[in-house]
């Protein structure tokens, strides 16, 4: 009896792996009907996941029950460090190494020379610390200050107006892209109407017509007015709940005291904020390092657009220079250690006051 | 209505301003915020506008124009249908169905079992490696992408004497622990035979060894969900943990107490309980990965019938480039299902987002 369960236990597993393994040679293969796949892959993909993890306690379930209990946190915690170590901690090491290669040989520094002497790998860096700059700075400057107006509503309204900012939070970078594409679409004089709003503007001012996207370096700005449009609602939550959280007391005797509203922000919201400001900034911060989509679709680096993530992805695939590449990816990563180290930290404190 | 010395009450009130200062106040406030609000619909009112229109009207005029000319206008749906059936958008529309639910569904469980076991289980090693999840937190993807398709297309491979290091490394750091008292004879059995086998295969003439097999999952829905789960799993952990963490020991221990097991407790406890959090993360991640670009056209790769929505977007804006009336009906459909998720589940994304502050 005993053996049959075990046996049953051990079945449960291996039929799974080879239900998915099976599945996935159907869906590599599949000139079926795109609705069947879509249905097979879905059911499988959200199925096979728990049932490996069931299988694998009906496993240790069959086990002493001393030996069970010392082997399930291996199962809890086993398939996500598998995961990581594959997908993260595996893949960054070896980059490391490859940043320090070139076709196959060592190089050493020399990927790392290259991206720091070449002209337009400079433009690249040069225009990814000017994003990083201006797009987190509006983006919690509007987003602020649009919290704080929006608290003096009412209830409704303010509910209503938060949730139009922050409306373009739902929009992929693609979509967000061909947005602002078609505002800033321009036509030669004499090739017609402008339909592109932005010129439609400027032209009813008397002007002519401008071809934005291909301002040099006026045109990095006018991609990062989208990611301010995409981020603005994100930074404006956050410290919308943060404002709330001021104790009205406080404000209420500050008023009473005869601060003005503008004072009574300066001294006292600000400072109470002051921690979730520096936290917006830099989730915005690290989002804005890390842009690739916007720039590839506006313009394709191209003009002068080009920034180090997009850089990265153009030097791999484009030019199969795995080297620059992962040199390129190295220099994103180095940028954002300290904020891991002060993550870490900040964890290492909670947990000590916990 | 003023309040004044008559109150009996203790508390001071202050003295309200006058209506016409309250008014003037409200009517400012209320024309910045509206001011904002317009110049942030602007962009998508636009595009949503310009999806309706017939193609010449969309060449002949801009879409502000409908405006001034009420009436005058002719409205279609056939941009849509166009772009339907164009460069297979509608199927792109469904293959990013079966890479976002799976890609949502994955990370959340396996996160959901990882966090009760840093917050609810004992083991050795548990801190170091929740740290370690704290601190993969901020790793740029970009870091990963290369070795990864690496991975996917050829295999991992290894050379044999790093292989032989690195067990060697592992057998030492075993036999340290195991002196010091802090490890078991297991480890350091498991890695001395692994460090005597490879070192037999380096001896017996093998350069290099696979220690990943080549499973040339590349452009698989597989490859892309795997992805999006080592991506997403680091945040998923972590406020998982927290949030499982923080729920009182008592409801664990008295379950123990009437002879639960972990597994049992972890299913009928824990995830009903942690349901506002999970649906939090469900919403980020089913987010993040509708309206992912990178990690599709790198895993999924070009081949159309696998597109997913927002590859087919890009496509379409390189192929047709200055089609409006299908670049705007394209753009507008891939972000339907997002845009109603949001107003839908308004509160949970919030939530979410909040939440989410933290990832890099």
């Amino acid at each position: 009896m005993a053996a049959l369960r075990i046996g049953a236990a051990l079945i449960v597993p291996l039929l799974s792996f080879a239900a998915l393994w099976l599945t996935f040679e159907f869906l590599r293969n599949a000139d079926a009907n795109r609705i069947v796949v879509v249905a097979v892959a879905l059911v499988v993909g959200v199925l096979g996941v728990w049932l490996l993890y069931w299988g694998m306690d009906l496993v240790i379930s069959q086990l002493p029950d001393d030996v069970a209990a010392g082997l399930r946190p291996a199962i809890f915690v086993g398939p996500a460090i598998v995961i990581l170590s594959v997908y993260l901690v595996y893949p960054a090491i070896n980059t490391f190494v490859l940043a320090f290669k070139s076709d196959g040989e060592f190089v050493w520094f020399e990927n790392f020379v290259t991206i720091f002497t070449e002209t337009s790998y400079l433009v690249s860096i040069r225009n990814s610390i000017l994003w990083v700059i201006v797009v987190p700075f509006f983006a919690v400057a509007v987003g602020l200050a649009f919290a704080v107006l929006a608290d003096k509503l009412g209830r409704r309204p303010e509910a209503f107006s938060k949730s139009m900012i922050f409306l373009p939070m739902a929009i992929s970078f693609v979509g967000a892209s061909i947005v602002w594409k078609f505002i800033y679409s321009f036509r030669p004089p004499g090739f017609g109407e402008q339909i592109g709003l932005l010129n439609g503007i400027w032209g009813a001012l008397g002007n002519d017509p401008v071809a934005w996207l291909l301002q040099e370096p006026w045109n990095n700005l006018y991609l990062m007015v989208i990611l301010v449009w995409l981020q603005t609602g994100f930074a404006m939550v956050i410290l919308s709940s943060a404002i709330k959280a001021v104790p009205d007391d406080i404000l209420e005797a500050a008023r009473i005291d005869g601060a003005g509203e503008w004072q009574v922000f300066w001294k006292i919201v600000f400072p109470s904020i002051s921690s979730t400001v520096v936290v917006v900034t830099t989730t915005i911060v690290i989002v804005v390092w890390k842009v690739f989509d916007i720039v590839w679709v506006m313009t394709g680096g191209k003009f002068g657009t080009s920034v180090i993530a997009e850089r990265m992805i153009t030097e791999f695939f484009l030019f199969r220079n795995a080297g620059i590449g992962a040199a390129l990816a190295v220099v994103l990563f180095l940028a954002v250690i300290p904020i891991m180290i002060i993550n870490v930290r900040k964890f290492r404190q909670q947990e000590a006051t916990r | 209505m003023t309040a004044t010395a008559e109150h009996s009450t203790d508390v001071y009130v202050a003295p309200k301003p006058s209506i016409w200062a309250r008014l003037f106040d409200r009517w400012q406030v209320k024309l910045a915020i509206s001011v904002i609000i317009i110049l942030w619909m602007i962009p998508t009112v636009g595009l949503l506008i310009t999806s309706f229109r017939p193609s010449e009207a969309i060449s002949n005029s801009g879409w502000w124009t409908v405006f001034t000319n009420i009436g005058a206008n002719e409205w279609t749906l056939s941009n849509y249908s166009d772009v339907l059936s164009r460069q297979g958008f509608g199927n792109s529309f469904l293959n990013s169905l079966a890479v976002t639910i799976p890609a949502t569904v994955i990370p959340i469980t396996i996160a959901a079992f990882a966090a009760y076991g840093f917050a609810w289980m004992e083991f050795r090693g548990r801190n170091v490696l929740f740290v370690l999840v704290v601190a993969l937190l901020v790793v740029p993807l970009q870091m990963a992408l290369i070795p990864i398709l690496r991975l996917y297309t050829s295999g991992g491979h290894l050379s044999t004497w790093i292989l032989v290091g690195l067990l060697l490394a592992a057998t030492i750091a075993a036999a340290a622990f195991l002196v010091r008292g802090k490890g078991g004879v297991i480890p350091l059995v498991v890695f001395a035979v692994l460090t005597i086998g490879a070192s037999l295969l380096w001896i017996g003439g093998t350069d290099v060894v696979t220690i990943f097999p080549d499973l040339n999952l590349n452009g698989t829905f597989l490859a892309v969900w795997l992805a999006h789960t080592g991506f997403g799993l680091p945040l998923a952990i972590y406020l998982l943990r927290n949030y499982m963490g923080s729920l009182p020991a008592s409801i664990v221990e008295s379950a123990e107490i009437d002879g639960a097991n972990h597994f049992t407790i972890f299913t009928r406890l824990m995830v009903p309980l942690s349901v506002p959090v999970l649906a939090s993360f469900a919403i980020f991640q089913f987010l993040w990965v509708w309206n992912d670009l990178l990690i599709a056209i790198i895993f999924l790769g070009g081949e159309p019938k696998n597109r997913v929505i927002t590859q087919a977007l890009m496509e379409l804006n390189s192929s047709y480039g200055n089609e409006w009336q299908l670049l705007t009906a394209g753009a507008f459909i891939s972000m339907m299902l997002p845009l109603t998720v949001f107003f839908a589940l308004q509160r949970f994304f919030v939530r979410g987002m909040t939440a989410g502050s933290v990832k890099g």
